[in-house]
């Protein structure tokens, strides 16, 4: 079995944001929609810390968006093709808006792959593990937003 | 194909490697979970000698002609050389069967030909045995184009199959579709996401060391999302199944494909 292949095997599926996570949060903030397109205000009322956010896209068992986008992080091998290509995504779009495609991606494109980081409500046959859970809690969401304000 | 194989004089391995080899694709963009692999991985299902898959061929082979049961039968008492009786077989399963008025897949109609004509005990889903020898009967149809019906009773069970397919579910609110159909050819980090075909089930898995069933990754397919898998042999898998089946017409059966 070539090294390619033996590599791959081991690295398994990547993509699942596996099933042994720590305990994630419960959804007990409330947010505000506004037009369809944007949360203006911050989930906690507490500053994100930027090097968080860059460190919860990595982590598998959270954020894990470099299963999808490619994103100025080097270091990491295997950024993933799925969604768009992150660079620049804090000149596009504002805090609120950013907010908005984390939080709940589903408001903007109904048929999006995305999972919505901070939603607990419609899910259909949730392990019973993450039963009434997020994926990230409301902190990490703001962590990551300050982190994609980075991307000009 | 193969011709420059037969004049070289080569062991028998490449020349069988010469003569299995998988055609990348059917008709319409179909294509095998093959044409997706390394050509490390894509060499080792080539070749026969290599193929770890073909430890449960040569498994079920054994069990084929093995007396099993209170009725003194084996499998081969009834269907005598499976080279013959078993030959398009995997093209047409899963398949709706009047008795029972539901689908039915390879391992069901294996377990009901033990417990109804062998007095044998059923073997449990992803058992040795269960795996050997739907991996066996496989085996007989290998390079055939896959043709489920999807007609008459056979309906509805198919209509269950493709909402299933299409149902987001789990934490993660993916649907099969959302990675098997809009994001096929595309890569989740290091994995480069294919059809989720089934055309070379059960599959030698290099990250399971061992063959795997449809429904084994089915509900690997399932938990990776966070949400509750069903059963193996459940009937929500039964109609998925055959909903998959029907995605991947046309391609050729490939038991035991070997998959990362
Ligand atoms: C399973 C795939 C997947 C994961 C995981 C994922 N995304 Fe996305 N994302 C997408 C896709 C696909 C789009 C394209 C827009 C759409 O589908 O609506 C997108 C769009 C976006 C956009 C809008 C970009 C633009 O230019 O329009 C942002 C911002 C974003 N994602 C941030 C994130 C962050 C931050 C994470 C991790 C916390 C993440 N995504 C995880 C698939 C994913
Ligand atoms: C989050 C993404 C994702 C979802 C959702 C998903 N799968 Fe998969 N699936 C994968 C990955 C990754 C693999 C391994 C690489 C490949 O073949 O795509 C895979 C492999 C497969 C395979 C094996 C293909 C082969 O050639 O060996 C089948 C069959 C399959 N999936 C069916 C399904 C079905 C049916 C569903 C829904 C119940 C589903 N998948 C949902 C990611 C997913």
């Amino acid at each position: 079995m070539g090294i390619r292949t033996l590599a791959v095997a081991a690295m398994g599926v990547a993509l699942t944001l596996a099933v042994h996570g720590d305990a994630a949060a419960a959804e007990s903030v409330k947010y505000k929609v506004v037009d369809e397109s944007s949360i203006p205000k911050s989930l906690t009322g507490k500053p994100g810390d930027p090097k968080k956010g860059r460190a919860l896209a990595i982590n598998r068992k959270k954020g894990n968006c470099l299963a999808c986008h490619v994103m100025p992080i080097p270091e990491q091998p295997f950024h993933g093709n799925i969604g768009t290509d992150l660079n620049g995504v804090g000149s596009r779009y504002s805090e609120g808006e950013l907010r908005l495609r984390v939080v709940d991606p589903k408001v903007v494109n109904p048929d999006t792959i995305m999972p919505a980081f901070y939603k607990t409500a419609g899910l259909h046959r949730v392990l019973k593990k993450w039963q009434g859970k997020t994926i990230i809690g409301a902190q990490d969401v703001e962590d990551i937003i300050a982190y994609l304000k980075t991307l000009k | 194909m193969g011709k420059r194989h037969l004049g070289a004089g080569l062991a028998v391995g490449a020349l069988l490697a010469a003569s299995l080899a998988v055609p990348a694709g059917a008709d319409d963009g179909i294509r095998s979970g093959y044409s997706y692999m390394t050509p490390e991985t894509k060499g080792m299902q080539d070749d026969d000698f290599q193929n770890p898959g073909m430890i449960w061929v040569d498994d079920g082979e054994k069990l084929w002609n093995t007396v099993d049961g209170k009725a003194g039968k084996a499998c081969a008492t009834c269907h005598k050389d499976a080279a013959t009786s078993m030959k398009g077989v995997a093209t047409v399963y899963p398949k709706y069967d009047p008795k029972i008025k539901k689908v039915k897949n390879i391992e069901w109609q294996v377990n009901n030909c033990r417990t109804e004509r062998m007095q044998a005990k059923p073997w449990k889903y992803e058992s040795g045995q269960l795996l050997a020898m739907t991996v066996y009967i496989r085996h007989q149809s290998r390079g055939m184009p896959m043709n489920v019906s999807v007609d008459g009773d056979a309906i509805p069970f198919f209509q269950a199959g493709e909402k299933f397919y299409n149902q987001r579910r789990g934490l993660l609110d993916m649907a099969c579709k959302h990675c098997h159909a809009d994001n096929a050819g595309k890569n989740a980090r290091a994995n480069l996401l294919s059809q989720g075909q089934t055309n070379g089930f059960p599959v030698y898995r290099l990250k399971w060391q061992k063959a795997g069933s449809t429904h084994r990754r089915f509900r690997g397919c399932n938990k990776q999302v966070r949400a509750t898998p069903y059963k193996a042999g459940s009937d929500e898998y039964m109609n998925l199944e055959l909903y998959v089946a029907w995605r991947g017409r046309g391609l050729p059966v490939e038991t035991p494909a070997v998959r990362n």
